[in-house]
Formats: C-alpha cells, sequence, structure tokens
C-alpha cells in the first residue's frame, strides 16, 4: 500500500514540477486531460482486467460520448427541424425497422431458400424506402444556412445531462457490437471493435445534419458551476480577489475555470472507482474474475459466460463514453478530425497496461502519469530535440529531425507498451 | 452498342480498380493468414509492417532516380523492391527474436501476443513517421498508362473509353506471380511442407522432427516480403501515406477472415470479395444504367449506395456477415 501511496506522490510530484518549471495554466489543461484519460483507462480496465476483452474502438466510444454532448446540449436549429426533422427521424425509424424484421423474419421463416430470399428482399425494400425517405430529407436540412448550422442542433438542454447520454450512447454501440462479436474468438472482437470506430467516425465526418461533420460544432455550453472567462473578468469581485493574490486577472480566470472542471473530473472519477470496487467485491465481482480466468470451470458452474461478457463489455464502452461526453464539453467543441486511433484508442491501453490491470488504482495511476508524458512531451519534444542535434550542422536532416519530434512519441509509447508487457506485465500496481 | 459501351463503363471504373485493389488486399490478407496459421495471433503491426517495406522501397527508389538507374516503362520501386524486402525481412526477424520469442517459449495466450504486435505496431509506426513523415509521397514513375482512354476510343470506335493505368497492370502481373510462387513453394518444396504440417497440428509436427524456428523463421520472411509487395503496389497505384497504411487493416483483416483465417487460398478470395463489394457499393451506376435502360428510364439521381467515404463501413458489414454466418468464413477456416 505504502508503494502505491508512493507511487502517486511521485506522479503528483510531476505535475507540480510542471507547475513551477513550466506554467500551472499548462499542468491543469495536462491534468484535466489525464483524469479524462484515467476515466477512460477505468472503463478500458473493466473490459479488459475484469474480463479479459480486448475493445481496440476505444476511439469510437469517445467519440460518440461527444456526439451525444451535441446532439442534447446544443442549441436547436429550428428551421433545420422544419425543413427536414420529421423526414430524418422517419427515415432513420424506417431503416431500424426494417433491419428489425429482417432479424425477426430470418428467425421465423422456415429454413433454406424462403428464408434467406424473404430475409434479403424486406432488407433490400427497407434501403431503398429508407433511401427515398431519409434523402431529400438530408437535403433540406443540410441547405438551410450551410455556413453557420445545416444541422438539426441538439435539445438545448444542460451539459450535465449530456454526460450521462454520452454513456447511454457508447453502451447502444457496444450493445450492437458484442451480440455479433462476442463468444466468438478473442482477435474478432478487437477486429470488429476496430472496424465500428472508424466508421463511427467516418459517419461523424460525413453526415453534415448529424453534427455538421468536419465544419465542427463550436459553442457547446458549460457544465454548471463552470463560468466562462470573459464574465469573471468583468465581475468586479473576482478581480480583487485576483488582485489579493497579486495574479493577472486573464491568468487566474483561466486557471480557475480549469480548476472547476479539474473538481468534476475528480468527482466523477471517484464514482465511477467507488462503484467499481464495489462491483468487483460483490459476488458479481467474483463471478467476473472466475470466467476471466477460466471459462469452461466458469460455464460449468452454470455461468453463462458470453451473457457476462456482454454485460461487462456494455458498462465499460459506457464509461468511455461519458468520458468522451465530459471532453467535449470541456472543449466546447466537436471536432471530428481531431479522433484518431493512436491518441484515443492505443493510448488508453498503454495507461492500463503500464497501470496495471485488473487493478482500478492502476489504472487511474497510468491514466495520470501516461497522459502526463503524453502531453509534456508535445509542449518539450521539440525543445528536447533542438537540444540533442545542437552540435549538427545545419541543414535538411537537422530541420528534419527538428520537425519530427512529435512523432517520436509513438515510438517512446510503443517501447514503454513493449518493455512493460515483457517485464512487468502485472504492472505498475498489480491486480491483488 | 449501349451494352458494349455500359460494359466498357463498367470494366473501366469497377472491374480494373477493383481488380487491382483486390489484388493488394490479397497479398496484404496472405500475410495476415500465414501468420495467423503458424504463429497463432492476428498480428496488429501488419499495416504497418506493409508501411515501413514501402518507405524502405520508397527511400531506394528515390536513391536509384537521383543514379539515373530507371527500369525502362515499368516503374523503378520494382527494382527497389527487392532491398526493401530484405530490409523489412530483416527487420520482422529482429522483432522477431526480441519480441515475439519470449512469448511463444512461454505458450503466451494469444490475445498476449496481439497486444505485443499492438506494441510493435507503435514502435514501426513511429519509425516510418520520423524517418519519412507523415505526408503523401508520389513515387510512380515509368509508363503512366497501359491503354489510355482516348487510344482505345480510337481503336474501338466507341464513346466510353477504358483505361488501364500502367501501376494497375503491374499490380495485377505481380500478384499473380508472387501467388504463384507461394503456392508452390507450400505445396512443392520441403520447407513449404513442414509450414503446413506445422500449420495444421503443431505436436504432430515436431514429433516428426520439424525445426519450429526455422519454419517461424520462413514464416516471418514470406509475411515480410507480402507486406512489402502488397505495400509498393498499393502505394504505385495510389499513393503512399503511413496513416492510409494503418487504415488497411480493416480491409486486409476482414478479406483473411471472410476467406478462413489460416488458409491462403481463401485470403486471395477474400481479398476480391472485399475490394469488389466496396468499389461497386461505393461506386455511382449513373451511367451504366444510363447506357442499358431505354433513354425515358434513364435515373436522375447517381445510384449510388454510399458515399465513398463509407468504404470502410462496406468491409466491416461483410466482415460481420461472415462473423455471424459462417465464423470459419468461405474457405473453413481454423478458428471459431
Amino acid at each position: 500500500m505504502n508503494r502505491n501511496l508512493a507511487l502517486f506522490a511521485g506522479v503528483a510530484l510531476l505535475f507540480v514540477l510542471t507547475g513551477f518549471l513550466q506554467s500551472w495554466n499548462l499542468t491543469l489543461s495536462i491534468l484535466n486531460m489525464a483524469l479524462l484519460s484515467s476515466i477512460m483507462a477505468l472503463g478500458v480496465n473493466m473490459q479488459w482486467g475484469y474480463a479479459g476483452l480486448f475493445n481496440t474502438g476505444i476511439m469510437g466510444f469517445t467519440a460518440l460520448g461527444g456526439l451525444a454532448v451535441v446532439l442534447v446540449s446544443a442549441r436547436p436549429v429550428a428551421e433545420g427541424w422544419a425543413a427536414g426533422g420529421a423526414g430524418i427521424v422517419t427515415g432513420l425509424l424506417m431503416g431500424a425497422a426494417s433491419i428489425a424484421l429482417a432479424i425477426f423474419a430470418y428467425n421465423r421463416l422456415p429454413k433454406g431458400r424462403v428464408q434467406t430470399l424473404g430475409t434479403l428482399a424486406i432488407l433490400v425494400l427497407g434501403f431503398v424506402l429508407y433511401r427515398m425517405v431519409f434523402d431529400p430529407a438530408v437535403e433540406a436540412v443540410e441547405a438551410f444556412n450551410p455556413a453557420t448550422a445545416g444541422n438539426l442542433g441538439g435539445l438545448g438542454l444542460p451539459a450535465l445531462v449530456a454526460w450521462p447520454m454520452g454513456g447511454v450512447l457508447a453502451a447502444a454501440a457496444a450493445w450492437a457490437i458484442g451480440k455479433t462479436a462476442l463468444g466468438l474468438r478473442s482477435d474478432y472482437l478487437a477486429i470488429a471493435t476496430l472496424g465500428i470506430a472508424e466508421i463511427i467516425i467516418a459517419v461523424m465526418k460525413n453526415e453534415d445534419w448529424l453534427a455538421r461533420g468536419v465544419k465542427n460544432i463550436i459553442d457547446l455550453p458549460r457544465p454548471w458551476p463552470v463560468p466562462y472567462e470573459v464574465d469573471l473578468q468583468q465581475s468586479a469581485g473576482f478581480l480583487s480577489w485576483a488582485a489579493d493574490w497579486g495574479l493577472d486577472p486573464t491568468t487566474a480566470s483561466s486557471i480557475t475555470v480549469k480548476l472547476l472542471y479539474a473538481v468534476l473530473f475528480t468527482l466523477v472519477l471517484f464514482g465511477v472507482i467507488w462503484l467499481s470496487e464495489r462491483a468487483l467485491n460483490s459476488p458479481w465481482g467474483r463471478m467476473m474474475r472466475a470466467i476471466r480466468d477460466n471459462e469452461v470451470a466458469a460455464s460449468a458452474m452454470g455461468k453463462d459466460v458470453t451473457k457476462r461478457h456482454l454485460h461487462i463489455f456494455i458498462i465499460g464502452s459506457a464509461v468511455v463514453g461519458i468520458a468522451g461526453a465530459m471532453m467535449t464539453t470541456m472543449d466546447g467543441q466537436l471536432t471530428p478530425g481531431t479522433y484518431n486511433p493512436l491518441r484515443f484508442t492505443f493510448l488508453i491501453w498503454v495507461m492500463v497496461i503500464v497501470g496495471g490491470s485488473g487493478n482500478n488504482w492502476g489504472s487511474v495511476l497510468g491514466g495520470l502519469l501516461i497522459g502526463w508524458l503524453w502531453l509534456i512531451v508535445e509542449s518539450l519534444g521539440p525543445a528536447v530535440m533542438g537540444g540533442l542535434v545542437a552540435g549538427m550542422s545545419d541543414g535538411p536532416i537537422k530541420t528534419h529531425l527538428v520537425d519530427s519530434a512529435q512523432h517520436m512519441r509513438l515510438l517512446t509509447l510503443g517501447v514503454i507498451l513493449l518493455l512493460v508487457l515483457r517485464f512487468s506485465p502485472r504492472g505498475l500496481i498489480p491486480e491483488k | 452498342m449501349d451494352i458494349l459501351n455500359a460494359l466498357v463503363v463498367f470494366l473501366n471504373f469497377v472491374f480494373v480498380p477493383g481488380l487491382a485493389y483486390g489484388a493488394q488486399l490479397a497479398l496484404g490478407a496472405l500475410g495476415v493468414t500465414l501468420i495467423y496459421g503458424i504463429l497463432r495471433f492476428s498480428n496488429f503491426a501488419h499495416g504497418d509492417t506493409m508501411a515501413f517495406g514501402t518507405m524502405v522501397t520508397i527511400l531506394v527508389t528515390w536513391w536509384f532516380q537521383s543514379m539515373g538507374i530507371t527500369f525502362g516503362v515499368l516503374p523503378t520501386a520494382l527494382l527497389a523492391l527487392p532491398i526493401g524486402i530484405a530490409v523489412t525481412a530483416a527487420f520482422v526477424l529482429g522483432t522477431d527474436r526480441a519480441i515475439y520469442k519470449f512469448y511463444r517459449r512461454r505458450k503466451a495466450a494469444p490475445v498476449i501476443l496481439v497486444m505485443v504486435s499492438l506494441g510493435v505496431m507503435f514502435v514501426m509506426n513511429g519509425v516510418v513517421r520520423l524517418i519519412i513523415g507523415v505526408e503523401d509521397q508520389n513515387f510512380a514513375d515509368g509508363g503512366r498508362f497501359l491503354i489510355s482512354a482516348g487510344d482505345f476510343k480510337a481503336m474501338t470506335g466507341l464513346a466510353e473509353g477504358l483505361a488501364v493505368k500502367g501501376s494497375q497492370a503491374v499490380t495485377v502481373v505481380t500478384a499473380l506471380a508472387v501467388m504463384g510462387f507461394l503456392f508452390w513453394f507450400l505445396q512443392k518444396t520441403r520447407t513449404g511442407k513442414s509450414m503446413r504440417a506445422f500449420s495444421d497440428n503443431e505436436d504432430l509436427a515436431l514429433l516428426s522432427g520439424i525445426n519450429p524456428d526455422r519454419v517461424v523463421q520462413v514464416t516471418w520472411i514470406l509475411a515480410a516480403a507480402l507486406a512489402t509487395i502488397a505495400g509498393v503496389l498499393y502505394g504505385l497505384d495510389k499513393s503512399f501515406k503511413p496513416f492510409t497504411y494503418f487504415q488497411l487493416l480493416l480491409p486486409i483483416f476482414a478479406a483473411a477472415i471472410v476467406g478462413g483465417l489460416g488458409n491462403p487460398l481463401g485470403a486471395i478470395a477474400g481479398g476480391f470479395v472485399i475490394a469488389f463489394s466496396e468499389v461497386m457499393v461505393t461506386y455511382a451506376w449513373k451511367k451504366v444504367i444510363t447506357y442499358v435502360v431505354p433513354e425515358s428510364m434513364a435515373p436522375d439521381s447517381l445510384v449510388q449506395l454510399m458515399s465513398t467515404d463509407y468504404k470502410f463501413a462496406v468491409s466491416f458489414a461483410i466482415l460481420i456477415l461472415v462473423l455471424l454466418f459462417m465464423p470459419t468464413g468461405l474457405f473453413k477456416g481454423k478458428s471459431v
């Protein structure tokens, strides 16, 4: 236990040092991202650490959380809704209905040619009808003021409502993917989730009616206690308070905002840890570990392995979705172009493995440590590389090396992952 | 006549590009399937192995070009290919010795090996980006077209042209040669036979005196060669960009699984199934249909089932269908 405390103290020291040597503003931005990554790592740890499920689509669930923020808390675009809202909703419902009908028909029709042809006919007919209703509606919505809108907008609800919705959206996607890929070989889940993540990003980039695609949504509202910097800088109370502390009002306001976010994120983080520790130490948690350690024995005891896997897959993905929603709220904008699998899937995996899979505190430690490393290298990397090549004569090779310093991150992370897997596969804080 | 024009449009925009893309995917999927058959894990680093091999080949190509060495109408990259393969094979053998060997000795679970391959993927990706950067690189030279659209029109007098790019012809011919060699190797040579025996039943193969280290080494070399060739052909046909190669993982895995993981013949079939479905689903059929149906029935819309941005969704959908209805693939792979 003392060792664990020392590890956390060490990470805290890293953040404090960054604050003194660089700036507190930077430290807090890194801390906020690291806290969010820790929550994602907790979600992944549930899937991998408790159940041994290999999910490579974390990016997709993060992005779905972000999408939920737009759908729930962005301002509604009334003209868009009037132009084609009904058509889009009807079209989507028809698409879903035809898939449901096809599944129903597949299960009910007699086996053989009737079953195949009947199911196919329903799917083809459903697709044609869906496109006939959906396409004109989309065109109508996107035609309205494409420079600033061109989408349906959200419901205009507070940001805090959007966070659980992010979890719900991610859980729904996880249900669909888990239903098909779980129960097969373990690699298949990895490949299927890798695919669904790419598709989710492709949908978010291209469906302008949904969240404006690559034109991005900005001005998402902030969650309840967090004020806007501009408002702070105009409030007399805040200005005098900042002056008392001898702080510049701009820095003070931005630090205050980030601190409030950090408090909110920490609350959610502790909530998730508390719930999952409770779950781990319950009969349910023991069952999950029993399944992970020996599937055959567990199913001989009458446990439905596939169903349990589906549950844990959904729960873990929901946690990732919540963190994704929180991230989009903090950024204040949804930019589908910035989601990339190395940052949002594989980095989280490195956090879980380095921290210690199967241990919630390990995941949090890994999240904070690797999150700090990833972002600090972004700001320090070029400088360090510049120092390393200072002795070289100027030329294209030197410029190339300095420019490519940011790619060192991938290399470093890969090496860290390989070293930990090889020499300390149980991670920094091993499972008890 | 109109039917002929429709056929030419179909060949030009669907069949020829699909054939070339399918050959590239098939070569990629062959590498994945070989690794799976012998080493028994899904190698997530395969896309980046392709990128690595292509990068080496590009660098050598540039070096050749700077010395004035070219390959006539054929792309110079073909000359550089053997060097690219050799370097990649050396690199991959190095990773096997330094990393995978340890886990093989301990008989680690496949999912651990998958995760290790993820680490290797990171490292390779980092190396590629560090050396050549993340930008698009175009390294195709030599003859641009085997048949250009204009020549074809002049030759046949049809309204539509059929263009075959040099890179497409090179792709198909190279792929056929490589596949032929691979099957000859697996069926006829002693090493190939021992590989198949090892893949079918590891214990029995060991019992009959097959040297496992040698089998594993040959597998890695073959996988590196296949990856480099697939990567270079894809790069010649389109262009080289590290991130695109990472994204190729999905269609390649889909191809290998559709064909049946561990089955080389299946990987080839899977590659073409995925490629043709991708091209056909994302192609706008308006022109073809306009030629075939009477004028009054010509469609107004593009008759495109899905926009090209969703091409990943096609391979994914096929993957899911296969997982649901025949989890061992079209050609009876070994996995359930």
